[in-house]
């Protein structure tokens, strides 16, 4: 089963192509704020993660998700 | 501060100011036929309208409006579940059923609040709402009222789908599957007779939101869903009066008998009032030449041909088949505002789209068609277009 963890490596390793400004990717780091993905952008990251763990992310959990270790836990709660 | 929110739509708005265009809310001063007005003291070509058959203008319309008017007063001051249930509403919708083939139908005050409606109240907490990403306002303004979970496939993918669908499990059979016939943006298609064959495998029900198609496709004008051969595998047909048949409503059908019970369910249907009665004797009267008039139809796709061949052979990057919505894609905002008002100033008025109302990051110059544009119309936006290349404001590098 996937863990919290592998979420989070997997983000870092997508998220590793729009981090222009060599920032140290954490679980603290929020998609919008710090990142700066565009709303579109967050909707193609969240189907990389789709795709990627063969599963459907509902929009109803966005609203909650700010940092990436949010997402991380949303993510590991759909599958639990 | 409440407001602060609101800065960056300010700030755009400033931006235009500054260039002197208006493209959100220009004021038309007159119309003078269904393809002419007068905007922003300038005669135009309308070629942004959603007025595909072009009855907004038809005599016929006109005075069975006024006529309404006359018998029914202007407005029936009252919700359909509170004395504002004329005779006029239920011809309405025994017609509208009859168009389609089926027994039950529901007419709402606007096409936004048909969609909006039917999807808050089909599906509810635990049950699954499967929508097309690039579905319109309406649908996902309709799924945040649902209170359902959300998901979203890939737009006219049903491969995407039928994942979603697989991974659903059981659950599959709780869901509502919505797309639309052709999508307003960039005029394109759904594959539905595969989103049926989907549906078929793994269950749920499928919405189909008619409002750009109903009209423009099928041997009988009913829509995508005709043109398909899939009619009878749809379980609800959402449409609106405010494109093909040139007023103001929209409308869902379905073969379920259960859509009489949904009917006291829907709050965009109750709590509202109902449609004005001239909008309703129009709308009857639309629906009868749509169906007595298929020329008007064949003319609609000549004059589409003829729009998307022309933008073609200027190399402008355009969708690949013809359609009644022909949208030119630019990446670079100014471009595109300059654009527009290239065209404004040139006597033709199409709408300016920008994120997150266009699909995608791009800035789109959203020409529609009408049956009755003339062919001299037609060609005399295709030669403002090509002035633009001209001049070097668009060309056949930009997009793709």
């Amino acid at each position: 089963m996937t863990e919290y963890r592998d979420y989070l490596d997997f983000m870092y390793s997508v998220l590793d192509v729009h981090n222009k400004g060599g920032l140290v990717l954490s679980e603290t780091t929020e998609l919008v704020a710090d990142i700066g993905l565009s709303s579109l952008e967050v909707m193609e990251f969240v189907e990389k993660i789709e795709d990627r763990f063969d599963i459907s992310i509902p929009l109803n959990i966005l609203p909650d998700v700010y940092t990436l270790g949010d997402f991380a836990r949303k993510l590991d709660e759909l599958d639990a | 501060m409440l407001f602060e929110k609101f800065e960056y739509m300010a700030q755009f708005q400033a931006e235009l100011d500054a260039q002197d265009v208006v493209p959100f809310g220009a004021v038309t001063e007159k119309i003078l036929s269904a393809t002419e007005a007068v905007v922003n003291g300038r005669k135009v070509i309308l070629a942004g309208t959603n007025n595909y058959l072009g009855l907004s203008f038809d005599p016929r319309c006109i005075s069975a409006a006024q006529e309404a008017a006359g018998k029914w007063g202007t407005g029936t001051t009252g919700s359909r579940l509170a004395n504002g249930t004329f005779f006029e509403h239920q011809a309405l919708e025994s017609e509208l059923a009859a168009f389609h083939g089926v027994n039950h139908a529901i007419i709402f005050t606007t096409g936004f609040a048909a969609t909006m409606g039917m999807c808050a109240t089909l599906v509810g907490p635990g049950e699954v709402l499967l929508l097309d990403a690039d579905s319109h306002a309406s649908i996902y303004a309709g799924a945040q009222l649902s209170g359902a979970e959300i998901i979203r496939f890939k737009h006219n993918d049903p491969e995407d789908l039928a994942k979603r669908l697989r991974r659903l499990g059981e659950r599959a059979s709780q869901t509502l599957i919505v797309a639309e016939g052709i999508y307003s943006m960039l005029g394109d298609t759904a594959p539905l007779q595969e989103i049926a064959a989907v549906k078929r495998e793994y269950g749920g029900l499928l919405f189909v939101d008619e409002a750009h198609s109903m009209g423009v496709l099928g041997t009988h004008g009913r829509g995508a869903a005709e043109a398909a051969g899939i009619e009878s595998e749809v379980d609800f047909i959402a449409g609106t009066f405010s494109k093909s048949l040139g007023a103001t409503g929209g409308y869902c059908v379905s073969r379920h008998p259960e859509l009489e019970t949904i009917r006291y369910c829907i709050r965009s249907y109750i709590f509202t009032a109902s449609s004005s009665p001239m909008m309703v004797a129009s709308t009857r009267k639309a629906l009868q030449i749509l169906q007595s008039e298929p020329g008007l139809r064949h003319q609609l796709w000549d004059n589409a041909k003829r729009l998307h061949s022309g933008l073609q052979s200027l190399g402008l990057p355009i969708g690949p088949s013809p359609s009644p919505v022909i949208a030119v894609a630019l990446e670079d905002r100014t471009q595109a505002i300059n654009c527009w008002n290239a065209l404004m100033e040139a006597g033709v008025y199409v709408n300016l789209v920008v994120p997150p109302a266009s699909p995608s990051t791009n800035f789109l110059l959203r020409n529609s068609v009408s049956a009755a544009h003339s062919s001299a119309q037609i060609d005399v936006i295709i030669a403002t277009y090509a002035g633009l290349v001209d001049a070097g404001l668009i060309g056949a590098k930009q997009g793709g």
